[in-house]
């Protein structure tokens, strides 16, 4: 038992809830967030699963862990590692405490520490603490399984049933030691099991057995901590994690079109979520197929989107490979297309449910022939939803295929979404080819800013061919012709640099910076931590971040030129850098890269910085 | 609205003098002015080789993708746009060799898809190499020494990957190309017609047999629902059952009657008997089959895919997005 624990008043804290594949911890990571933000707190989660299709129970490859970082304010990252660890076994404790930091707090439910829990956890001896080097004094021992099936006899559940609310006395437990109003939980559970009422009631008892376990034999020795609401901004919100909100993004931009939502995808880790989400909205009339390969995914959208639909297929970088040819032939037919990348480590099969930006220079440049394509990539689970939203404006609005990258990381992380509202959502204009054109229309005849005119099937007078042939500029015939195939190129390049995208923003110390820290998409939220943290240290660091790869932001030059040193930070080997590099004369940076699958630590890269400063 | 020929024409078709394509090209727009449906509410699209310029040809909706894709881009038209009468064109190659897994699935999926496979036996684009359908030991550049492989026969395929619809003709017949058009068009779901055709310059002579009049009277077989299945110059010759197999008997002798001779059914859900038509060769005096060879009713995709919608839709409370996000467990900070 813990004889005495600190007190902790915390801007921010990390808990971690790890256990067996079925144990649970995704559920009461979920509460446990849902219920902080209810409250006014910052939250960010990010689930860590096993790679394994079915591990053995009790095992070390069948461990998955949920983590949850909540804030007083805003927080950026789901945290580097935990100030409290729920081990639910013996496989867990010996996994996931190396996510936990010096002294944080560890809840064991000791009825999984038997014999056999240990050996298949591969302990050598009883004293599994002490095998790990950890101090009792910080490990409440709990008898957690027995509890639940003391709290329980009486429900008339089965063993199996009864096993099932492990995890709540868990969260009751969290809830305590996070002084958490249980009427919240309650609600909550009531809500999520309404159709099943037996069920709520049962996990609310455990709930409030795991708070007073932790009240009544604790409350002499350890003291809860306290997270406050510091930065509150009113509104509604949501739990979402970034491949809802991807999916969300394609619904809201399809009703704002006025167009029918088609996905054409193939299952895929870590992009089946999508899949999976956009599945289920058919009363929203969103049409999913499900295809028999990732080519026929990209193909048939690209058939849906000539039909007159926004056609979108999702994937992740194995699939992008396939895409490529139908991606190519949406460029030279120039129709809308967005092709959502969810990178996983690569090359090949590589590590499916680990994230990277390892496909960065194959969205830009992976295809044959002069094809460019807008490329934008998501910098946090919610602003999927946003980045989604700007895929199909661009995609529909300059009639071309857009590539939309996320990643294992944002795409199975999650934060509060404030709900946006429809009516507030730039408006999106596809260019229809204008009636009085008739008779005099062309298939290759464009609007001021470069763009071809849309003329769907089922018109009249506007019968036509596209095709994957290079065409002339003027009659859309097939044409081999020198001047035109090199006008065309130009063309459909120039189209591409004429969209519009936001400039970059300079946070921090946006004039006398000595070192501006730049990165894209994912590691939004680990880089401006490490800014904050060496500002804290009395660093001028400034940081800007890219979510439009192509176009670039205008002024992307000018933002890089204007800093002392330059460190651009990404997961993998330099992909960003060497194509800034190629972007901006004399632009020669410090690189921070890793590879490793997993989010950056904000310590790795505050140190990396701090080196960078001092050269 | 009644329509010409003349009215699904565009420009001058581009293939070698003497190619089956010619022919075909213009049985299709005759097809699809006794079909009626205005240009604008047609697709055809195609993937890639000589048979997949075709649409450039047609005054309708159309494209010409890539390689072996025009079954997936034509699935994601028709189902986006079910309006839509889609027609999909590809080659022996294009259908069966690249686009090989498109074609089974379109079939399996049963979309409403006017599948067009014009099959001469080669790869003419690319100047002569062996194709999908190309006999074993067949000489060609690319196999100098004659294949050491057998080639897919498309009916085989359609039916293996449980196909509703399989017709055959002869690009240069034009009566019984329109016939399987028309047909094709009116069967609801994905329909496979073969079109038997040379190629002028890498394959000529390789439908010879029924590749004019007197030859399709001895070799070939018309098959109509309902009709006896009767061949030769003066009907003389039928097929019945024996054992397992299809036997070919002259009416009249041996003690065979026309009553003997087998009816065709094109309607019957069980493919067996339709298959042992749609695989005669032309040997052992068996004749070639032509016309609807399998035509049988079943739900389509595009129709179930919409009925779904219609049904879920009834189901659920959320009909738009800003319902959809009300669905989610929601809090507000003040």
């Amino acid at each position: 038992m813990a004889e005495k624990l600190e007190v902790k008043e915390l801007d921010q804290v990390v808990v971690r809830f790890s256990g067996d594949s079925g144990d649970g911890m995704q559920l009461a990571g979920n509460i446990f967030s849902t219920v902080s933000a209810t409250v006014g707190n910052g939250i960010s989660t990010f689930p860590d699963y096993p790679a394994d299709i079915r591990a053995p129970q009790g095992s070390l490859t069948g461990v998955s862990g949920f983590q949850v970082h909540i804030g007083a304010g805003q927080v950026y990252t789901p945290g580097d590692k935990c100030d409290v660890l729920v081990a639910m076994n013996a496989a867990a404790l010996k996994t996931q405490y190396r996510y936990a930091k010096p002294g944080a707090t560890i809840i064991i439910d000791t009825d999984s520490f038997g014999p056999k829990d240990l050996e298949k956890a591969q302990f050598q001896t009883e004293d599994y603490l002490g095998e790990m080097n950890i101090d009792p004094n910080r490990v409440i021992q709990c008898p957690l399984t027995t509890m639940v099936k003391d709290c329980l006899a009486d429900s008339g559940m089965d063993m199996k049933a009864m096993m099932k609310c492990r995890n709540m006395f868990a969260l009751g437990l969290v809830c305590w030691l996070f002084d958490r109003d249980l009427n919240l939980v309650a609600n909550f559970l009531r809500e999520k099991f309404a159709k099943k009422p037996a069920i709520a009631e049962a996990n609310i008892k455990v709930i409030q057995a795991g708070y007073d376990y932790g009240h009544n034999t604790h409350s002499s020795t350890v003291n809860v901590y306290r997270v406050e609401s510091k930065e509150k901004v009113p509104g509604r919100y949501m739990d979402i994690t970034g491949n809802k909100a991807t999916a969300y993004g394609f619904i809201a931009a399809a009703e704002k079109a006025g167009l029918k939502l088609y996905l054409g995808s193939y299952p895929i880790t870590p992009a089946t979520d999508v899949l999976h989400e956009l599945s289920k909205h058919k009363s929203c009339g969103v049409i999913t197929v499900q295809c028999e390969d990732e080519i026929s995914g990209c193909a048939s959208a690209l058939g849906a989107s000539f039909a007159g639909a926004l056609g979108v297929t999702s994937t992740s970088g194995p699939g992008i490979c396939l895409k490529s040819e139908a991606m190519n032939l949406a460029v030279i037919m120039e129709l809308p297309l967005v092709v959502l990348d969810v990178q996983r480590g690569g090359p090949a099969t590589g590590l499916p449910t680990k994230s990277e930006q390892t496909d960065l220079l194959q969205a830009l440049f992976g295809r044959n022939g002069e094809s460019p394509m807008p490329v934008m990539a998501a910098t946090s689970p919610t602003d999927c939803f946003d980045a989604a939203y700007q895929a199909c404006k661009i995609a529909l609005e300059h009639m071309t295929p857009v590539v939309l990258l996320t990643d294992a990381f944002v795409a199975n992380g999650s934060g509060a979404f404030k709900l946006p509202e429809m009516a507030k959502l730039d408006p999106i204009n596809p260019p229809y080819v204008p009636e009085e054109l008739k008779g005099k229309w062309t298939p290759y005849m464009r609007a001021e800013n470069g763009t071809r005119y849309w003329a769907v099937p089922g018109r009249e007078g506007f019968t036509h061919i596209l095709g994957g042939l290079e065409k002339d500029s003027n009659t859309g015939a097939i044409s081999t012709n020198p001047e035109n195939h090199d006008l065309m190129t130009r063309l459909r390049q120039q189209k591409i640099a004429n969209i519009q995208v936001p400039d970059l923003e300079v946070d921090g110390d946006v004039n006398d910076a000595d070192l501006l820290i730049v990165g894209f998409g994912s590691t939004y939220g680990h880089l401006r931590s490490a800014m904050d943290e060496l500002r804290a240290k009395g660093y001028k660091v400034a940081q800007t971040h890219f979510k439009y790869l192509n176009p670039l932001p205008k002024n992307t030059a000018a933002v890089l030129s204007k800093y002392k040193k330059v460190v651009v930070a990404e997961q993998n080997m330099g992909q960003l850098a060497g194509y800034l590099r190629m972007k901006v004369d004399n632009f020669v940076p410090f690189q921070f890269n890793q590879v490793k699958g997993q989010p950056f630590v904000v310590e790795e890269l505050v140190n990396a910085f701090e080196d960078i400063l001092k050269k | 609205m009644s329509y010409t020929a003349q009215d699904f024409k565009k420009g001058q078709p581009r293939w070698c003098p003497g190619c089956g394509d010619h022919f075909f090209l213009a049985s299709l727009h005759k097809a699809m002015a006794e079909i009626g449906v205005a240009p604008e509410n047609v697709a055809v699209i195609s993937g890639i080789g000589c048979s997949s310029r075709l649409p450039h040809y047609m005054a309708t909706y159309g494209m010409n993708t890539i390689h072996g894709r025009a079954a997936a881009i034509a699935t994601g038209a028709k189902v986006a746009n079910p309006n839509l009468t889609v027609w999909q064109v590809s080659g022996d190659g294009d259908g069966l060799a690249i686009g090989g897994n498109h074609f089974i699935h379109a079939n399996r999926r049963n979309i409403d898809l006017n599948m067009i496979l014009l099959n001469n036996r080669i790869y003419g684009l690319t100047k002569g190499q062996y194709s999908p359908t190309s006999p074993r030991g067949f000489v060609s550049k690319s196999s100098p020494y004659g294949t050491v492989e057998d080639p897919f026969r498309p009916a085989e395929l359609c039916f293996g990957a449980r196909g509703h619809f399989f017709a055959r003709c002869v690009a240069t017949d034009a009566k019984g190309t329109v016939e399987v058009l028309k047909a094709a068009y009116e069967h609801k779901g994905a329909s496979v017609t073969e079109v038997l055709q040379n190629c002028v310059i890498f394959n000529d002579h390789c439908h010879d047999v029924v590749y004019n009049n007197e030859g399709r009277k001895k070799n070939a077989i018309y098959v109509r629902h309902g009709e006896k299945l009767v061949f030769g110059e003066n009907n003389e010759f039928g097929l019945v059952q024996q054992g397992f197999g299809l036997k070919v008997v002259e009416i009249g002798k041996d003690g065979y009657t026309l009553d003997d001779v087998l009816v065709h059914d094109a309607h019957c859900e069980d493919n067996t008997l339709q298959l042992k038509l749609a695989l005669m060769g032309n040997n052992d005096g068996f004749p070639i089959a032509l016309g609807v060879i399998r035509d049988v009713d079943a739900p389509t995709y595009n129709d179930a895919v919409y009925a779904q919608v219609e049904e879920v839709s009834g189901m659920k409370k959320y009909h738009n997005f800003s319902e959809l996000l009300e669905t989610n467990d929601i809090w507000e900070v003040k």
